[in-house]
C-alpha cells in the first residue's frame, strides 16, 4: 500500500493540541510533518502534564500527539533562522500555525507574505474565536471555548451545574477540520495548481459539533434543551435513551420502542406510555419507572436478554474491563513508539484503515530540534 | 457580511452515499459543502430511517429536525438494491462516481453485491468509505453501532462528571461525528492519492476505533501508570487528568470556567488567602480536590462579571458560561454568521448552522435543504441515462 499522502511536506507551527492533532493525522495518513519550535524549550505543549507524567523533559501528552514528527529549531525573530524557514518553505505542500490573531503577521509568515513567496502552499489556520469580533483576544483554550459555546448545557442531569466533557473535545473537532479543509484544497490544487488558505476556529467547530440540536432549537421556537432528570444522554431524546444502573454495574440503552423493551424485561408498560409521543413529554417519569427495574438485576442479565432480541444496549465499561475483552483485542488499536532514547511508549494508533492495512507507525515525538542537523542538509538550508 | 465562496474546492467530485443516521450522513454533509455533489441513495417507502428518527417530537415538514440538519445540500435517489433494476442504476452511478459510502453493518453491503471487490472491478478510481461499529472481525462485529452504545463501552463515560455521579454520558453524538470525520479524512486522502497514482482505494473506519483514539490521552496514560482507574474530581470536574483550578464553578449568579493556570496567582487575583499555601505545581494535581473546595466556597461569594473583571486583565485563562440563549445575543456570536437558511424544494425553509471551515477567507455557505424522499430520481435518471 502506499500512504495516501506519501511525498506531502508539512511544516507545523503549532502548539498544545488542536494544531498538533491536525499534524499527527496528516503524519499517520504519510506525510512528513516537521514541527518548528523555538530554540531550547520547544513548543509550550512540552511542559503542560496531566497527572504530572513526563517521559525525559517532556509531558505524556505531548509524546501521544506528536509522535511520527520530526522537529526542527528555528528562532523567528531572528532573521537568519528566518530566511532559512522562508526558504524551507519553497519545499512545503502544508503549513499550519495555531498562533493568536496578529502573531504570524509580525513574523511576516502570514497568508499574503506566504502565498507571495510560494504560490502553491496549502496555509491552515486555527484561531480560539476566528479573527474578528470583541473575542479574537481571548485564549482558545478547550475547556473555555466549551463554557462559552453552550456545550457544557448538554450533558450531565437536569439539576447538575453546566457539565463539561472531560476531554479536550474542541481541540480534536478543531483539528479535524483543519485536515479536512487542508485535503480539500490539495485536492482543488491539483485542478488549479494554486494553494489555499483555509481557516478554523474552536468556536465555530464547537458550534458544528451541536448542529443537531442547534436545528432543532433555530426551528422549534428556541427552547432551551433540558437534560433528563436521571441519566440523561442526549436532551433531545425521549425515554428509554440514557444510563441505569444494575445491582452491579450500569447500562446503557438506545432508541429502543417502550414496549419492546418492557417486554424482553418481563415488567408491564402502564398504558399512559403506550403512544411515542409520550416518551419525551413523559420522559423523566418513565426512566425513573425503569431503572427501578434495572436495579434488580445484573447487568449481565439484562444484557443477555437484550441481546437475544437485538434490542439496543451494552454494558458500560472502564479502561480495565474494555482492555479485557476480546473485541478490543482483535482490533489491535494500540501501538508502541520508541523514542530516541529508547524508552518505549505504548499509545493509541491512526483510526483509519486504508486499503485493508492499520496504520501504524513507531515513531516518536521528537526531542526539540532532533532533525534539524538532517534537515538543513537535505533541503540545503 | 463575509464573503461567501463560489468555487469550492471539491466541485466535480461526485459521492454516491448510502448511509443512513448520522455516521456516514455526517461525513458525506461534510463533502457537500466543501464542493461535493452528494447523492443519496435511499431505500423505497421508508427512507433514511433517520427521517423518522423521533427527537423531542420536533418534525419539520414531514420529517425529523435531526434529519434536515444532517441532510442539507444533498440530492435524493431512491433505489431498491435488493431489485435487479435497481442494483442495474447503482452500477451504472458507479462508473461515473468518485466516492462511495456506507455504513451498514459487516456482511450487507456484500449481500446487496456491492462490497469493495466488485465495485473496483466497475470504476477503478473509486475512493470507497465504510464506516463500521465496532470494525469486521472480533465477538462484537454484528452488535448496533450506536452512538450512545459505543461511548458505554469505550470508557468515555467514566472521564465527565464528578466523582461518585456514576457513568455520565456526552449529550450528544460524538462517536457519530468522529467516526464521520475520520472517514472525510480518509477519503480525503485517497482522493489526493488519486491525483498521482490514477487509483481509487477503500477507507474503513470504524466507531469504536474512532472514539478510542479521541481518547489518546488517558489511554496512553493508563498503559503509563500501571492501569490506574480514572479518577475524576470530587467536585468541578472537567478533566479527570487534570489538576486545579479546571472546571467549571457556581458564582453568586451564575457560573465561571477556569483552565490551567497557576493556583498560587489565582490566590492573588481572587483575593483568596488560602490559595497562596499551594506553592508547588505538583501540589495543584496531588491536592487538587482541596484547592478545588476551597475555590468553590470563595466563588459563591460574588458574580461571574466581578471575577472575570479581576482575572481578565491579568490574562487568566477564564469564561463566562453560555448556554445557546446567551451565547446568540453576542457580537462574538454575530460576527461569525454562523446560522444560515436553507430552502427544501417545495420552498420550506428551515435555520441550521453552516460549515465552520473557511478558504480564502470566505465562508462555505449552501443554501439548499434536505431532500423529499426521491425527489431528485426524475433528474438523476436523465442525467446519468440510468
Amino acid at each position: 500500500m502506499i500512504l495516501p499522502l506519501e511525498g506531502v511536506v508539512v511544516l507545523e507551527f503549532a502548539q498544545f493540541m488542536a494544531g498538533p492533532s491536525a499534524g499527527l493525522k496528516l503524519a499517520d495518513l504519510g506525510a512528513r510533518v516537521i514541527k518548528i519550535e523555538r530554540p531550547g524549550a520547544g513548543e509550550s505543549g512540552r511542559k503542560i502534564a496531566i497527572k504530572n507524567l513526563f517521559i525525559g523533559d517532556d509531558s505524556l501528552v505531548f509524546h501521544t500527539i506528536n509522535r511520527n514528527k520530526e522537529s526542527i529549531e528555528a528562532n523567528l525573530k531572528d532573521e537568519k533562522d528566518l530566511a532559512m524557514i522562508r526558504k524551507l518553505l519553497l519545499r512545503a505542500d502544508i503549513l499550519l500555525h495555531n498562533f493568536r490573531p496578529g502573531v504570524m503577521e509580525k513574523i511576516g509568515l502570514d497568508y499574503d507574505s506566504v502565498k507571495r513567496l510560494c504560490p502553491t502552499m496549502i496555509y491552515g489556520e486555527i484561531t480560539g474565536y476566528g479573527k474578528e469580533g470583541p473575542w479574537t483576544k481571548k485564549p482558545g483554550q478547550d475547556l473555555l471555548v466549551q463554557s462559552v459555546s453552550g456545550l457544557a448545557y448538554l450533558s450531565g442531569n437536569r439539576a447538575d451545574a453546566p457539565t463539561p466533557m472531560g476531554i479536550a473535545v474542541s481541540d480534536m473537532l478543531t483539528g479535524a477540520h483543519l485536515v479536512q479543509g487542508i485535503l480539500a484544497a490539495m485536492i482543488q490544487r491539483g485542478r488549479t495548481g494554486q494553494g489555499a488558505k483555509v481557516s478554523v476556529s474552536l468556536l465555530e467547530s464547537t458550534l458544528d459539533f451541536q448542529f443537531e440540536g442547534l436545528t432543532t432549537y433555530l426551528n422549534s421556537g428556541m427552547q432551551a434543551p433540558i437534560r433528563a432528570e436521571q441519566g440523561n444522554a442526549n436532551a433531545f431524546l425521549g425515554a428509554p435513551y440514557g444510563i441505569y444502573q444494575t445491582s452491579d454495574g450500569y447500562m446503557a440503552v438506545a432508541m429502543v420502542p417502550l414496549a419492546r423493551l418492557t417486554e424482553a424485561m418481563e415488567v408491564p408498560l402502564p398504558a399512559e406510555y403506550r403512544e411515542p409521543t409520550t416518551w419525551f413529554d413523559q420522559r423523566d417519569a418513565i426512566m425513573r419507572l425503569l431503572a427501578s427495574y434495572f436495579i434488580k438485576n445484573t447487568s449481565d442479565h439484562w444484557v443477555e436478554i437484550f441481546d437475544r432480541q437485538d434490542l439496543w444496549c451494552m454494558p458500560v465499561l472502564d479502561y480495565k474491563e474494555l482492555l479485557e475483552q476480546e473485541a478490543y483485542r482483535v482490533l489491535r488499536m494500540d501501538q508502541e513508539v520508541v523514542t530516541k532514547r529508547g524508552e518505549v511508549l505504548k499509545t493509541t494508533r491512526c483510526p483509519i484503515r486504508i486499503d485493508g492495512e492499520r496504520l501504524f507507525s513507531s515513531k516518536s515525538a521528537p526531542e526539540v530540534g532532533e532533525d534539524s542537523a538532517v534537515i538543513r542538509r537535505e533541503f540545503d538550508l | 457580511m463575509k464573503q461567501v465562496s463560489l468555487e469550492k474546492p471539491l466541485q466535480d467530485i461526485v459521492v454516491l452515499d448510502l448511509s443512513q443516521f448520522l455516521s456516514g450522513p455526517s461525513a458525506s454533509l461534510k463533502l457537500a459543502d466543501l464542493g461535493a455533489r452528494v447523492i443519496k441513495i435511499e431505500k423505497p417507502i421508508e427512507g433514511d430511517i433517520c427521517r423518522h428518527l423521533y427527537n423531542s417530537n420536533v418534525v419539520l415538514n414531514g420529517v425529523s429536525s435531526v434529519f434536515h440538519a444532517i441532510n442539507r445540500n444533498k440530492e435524493s435517489l431512491v433505489l431498491d438494491l435488493k431489485q435487479e433494476d435497481g442494483k442495474r442504476k447503482l452500477t451504472k452511478l458507479i462508473q461515473s462516481a468518485d466516492v462511495l459510502i456506507h455504513n451498514f453493518r459487516p456482511g450487507v453491503i456484500d449481500h446487496l453485491g456491492f462490497a469493495y471487490d466488485v465495485v473496483r472491478q466497475i470504476n477503478p478510481r473509486i475512493v470507497y468509505g465504510e464506516i463500521s461499529g465496532y470494525g469486521k472481525a472480533g465477538p462484537w462485529k454484528d452488535k448496533p453501532g450506536q452512538d450512545l452504545l459505543v461511548q458505554a463501552i469505550s470508557g468515555l463515560t467514566t472521564l465527565s462528571g464528578n466523582d461518585g455521579m456514576g457513568p455520565v454520558a456526552m449529550g450528544l453524538p460524538i462517536v457519530d461525528i468522529l467516526a464521520g470525520s475520520h472517514l472525510v479524512q480518509g477519503v480525503l486522502a485517497c482522493l489526493v492519492r488519486r491525483a498521482v497514482t490514477g487509483l481509487g482505494g477503500l477507507v474503513e473506519v470504524s466507531m469504536l476505533e474512532s472514539i478510542l483514539e479521541f481518547q489518546f490521552e488517558s489511554i496512553t496514560t493508563y498503559f503509563r501508570d500501571g492501569g490506574a482507574p480514572t479518577i475524576r474530581t470530587k467536585q468541578n470536574n472537567a478533566h479527570a487528568y487534570l489538576g486545579a483550578p479546571y472546571g467549571i464553578y457556581q458564582t453568586k449568579d451564575g457560573f465561571l470556567a477556569l483552565a490551567m493556570g497557576s493556583i498560587v496567582d489565582l490566590g492573588y487575583l481572587l483575593r483568596c488567602e488560602p490559595l497562596k499555601e499551594y506553592v508547588t505545581y505538583e501540589s495543584w494535581f496531588d491536592k487538587r480536590d482541596e484547592i478545588k473546595a476551597i475555590l468553590a466556597e470563595h466563588l459563591q461569594k460574588e458574580s461571574t462579571q466581578f471575577w472575570l473583571s479581576l482575572l481578565e486583565p491579568a490574562d487568566y485563562w477564564c469564561a463566562d458560561v453560555l448556554d445557546w440563549e446567551r451565547l446568540f445575543k453576542t457580537d462574538a456570536f454575530q460576527v461569525l454568521e454562523m446560522i444560515q437558511t436553507v430552502q427544501m424544494g417545495d420552498g420550506f425553509e428551515y435555520k441550521t448552522s453552516r460549515c465552520p471551515i473557511q478558504i480564502d477567507d470566505r465562508l462555505l455557505r449552501s443554501a439548499i435543504g434536505s431532500p423529499k424522499l426521491g425527489e431528485h430520481n426524475a433528474s438523476i435518471e436523465k442525467e446519468f441515462g440510468l
